[in-house]
């Protein structure tokens, strides 16, 4: 009934930025091709962009500080964006922000939306790991992402998804290419992983619901 | 002392604070969390970055030293003393919607930082609600463990304790006293906080 189908697929260029509204339905999966990539990334509400990706209210949420299979991403008003269907790096860092050239790539995608930079907010960057010892000092994590990794966020909501393929800041390597694809998926079971993974993700997605009762 | 003002629990505050100014929150009963943001007051556009900020000292607690960065780079303030040790800026503002998740979808009532943030906004031209990125949390406890794990640990903080930063640019400041009930980040009791502003 709800055969995978592969809506569009395509390459985003070291360096690159990218933006696509992500229907409620679907889910993008990004990989990364040649290993140690880094994706930038911020998420909007489409339909209402004041709501967007909330870095402390997902951490908090799920009491972590990375981001991996089973978890999801949480807007400021308690709903979730997306969740983390497929992942086979292990970790993706919420902590570190971007580099002068990834902020010039979210600007340079928020604008085309009518967006700019009262609309930067803390992003995620997919395929990074930065390690916290206990006196808080941070450090970026080399190798943590391997050639063929990829992440799969399903849409929960109709999401303006705003990407840029740039070096982590805390990284010294040149950035990587990664590839994008969309696919319809199956809305969230009543047992799926994500729903279940924790009792305020249950309550996340009943909100969710709601928006779209 | 050219300002000094107590800002009730569950209330807010908004103030200018000139270049070279010096700022002081005071932890007037000890465990109170106090969801602060900082504006450039020439273009609120360049605001407070909790990710720039832990990023470029390549820590993520806020204590002596620490330069509160925007999200275009400039220093926004900088602390000078603290005699609490550590300050949180992952844990973000409660609300309602959170309160909803973390808690219960009947908590939606309870007074909560972000509802006392829109109200200020509200009071205040050229600020709006996607002018509200992720704060700093003063005198509040959140450990980050090395298997990626975040924790609310109770407070470390203690009456009378205090953080104080030097304006390095005009800014402004808008706080949030906090009136949280569900976990230990106000010990269960919210309680008044003091600012000060001296040349």
């Amino acid at each position: 009934m709800f055969e995978e189908t592969i809506l569009f697929e395509e390459t985003i260029r070291a360096g690159a930025s990218w933006s696509h509204v992500l229907k409620r339905g679907t889910a993008l999966r990004i990989t990364d091709v040649e290993g140690s990539a880094n994706v930038g990334a911020l998420f909007y509400n489409f339909e209402c962009t004041t709501e967007r990706y909330n870095m402390p209210d997902t951490l908090k949420a799920q009491h972590i500080a990375r981001l991996t299979k089973d978890f999801v991403l949480y807007s400021d008003m308690g709903r979730i964006l997306c969740s983390i269907t497929g992942d086979s790096a292990g970790w993706h860092d919420p902590l570190a922000g971007c580099s002068v050239a990834g902020r010039d790539g979210f600007l340079i995608e928020l604008e085309k939306w009518g967006l700019g930079p009262r609309d930067l907010v803390a992003n995620i960057n997919f395929f990074s790991r930065i390690d916290v010892v206990s006196d808080g000092r941070m450090s970026y994590h080399e190798g943590n992402s391997k050639a063929g990794s990829s992440v799969e966020l399903r849409a929960e909501m109709n999401v303006l998804t705003i990407l840029n393929a740039c070096s982590h800041p805390l990284a010294q390597h040149e950035p990587k290419p990664v590839h994008v694809a969309v696919r319809k998926v199956a809305p969230p079971a009543e047992d799926d992983a994500c729903r279940i993974s924790r009792p305020e993700n249950g309550r996340g997605f009943i909100l969710t619901e709601r928006y779209f009762a | 002392m050219s300002y000094r003002h107590t800002i009730s629990a569950g209330d807010f505050w908004i103030h200018e604070i000139k270049k070279g100014e010096h700022f002081r929150i005071v932890d007037l009963h000890g465990n109170q969390a106090v969801d602060t943001l900082f504006y450039n007051a020439r273009n609120y556009a360049d605001r407070y970055s909790a990710q720039d900020t832990i990023r470029e000292q390549r820590n993520i607690y806020l204590t002596t030293g620490t330069r509160l960065m925007s999200n275009f780079g400039t220093t926004l303030l900088t602390i000078t003393g603290d005699t609490c040790g550590r300050h949180d800026t992952l844990g973000g503002a409660c609300s309602n919607e959170s309160n909803m998740v973390r808690y219960a979808i009947e908590k939606r009532h309870m007074h909560a930082c972000r509802s006392i943030f829109m109200k200020a906004i509200s009071t205040w031209p050229g600020l709006e609600k996607r002018d509200i990125p992720p704060n700093i949390n003063f005198f509040m406890n959140v450990p980050v463990t090395p298997d990626g794990k975040l924790t609310f640990e109770d407070g470390i903080s203690e009456p009378g304790k205090y953080v104080e930063m030097r304006a390095e640019i005009d800014v402004l400041c808008l706080i949030s006293n906090c009136p949280q009930l569900n976990n230990p980040c106000n010990g269960y009791n919210p309680t008044p906080v003091e600012v000060l502003i001296w040349a």
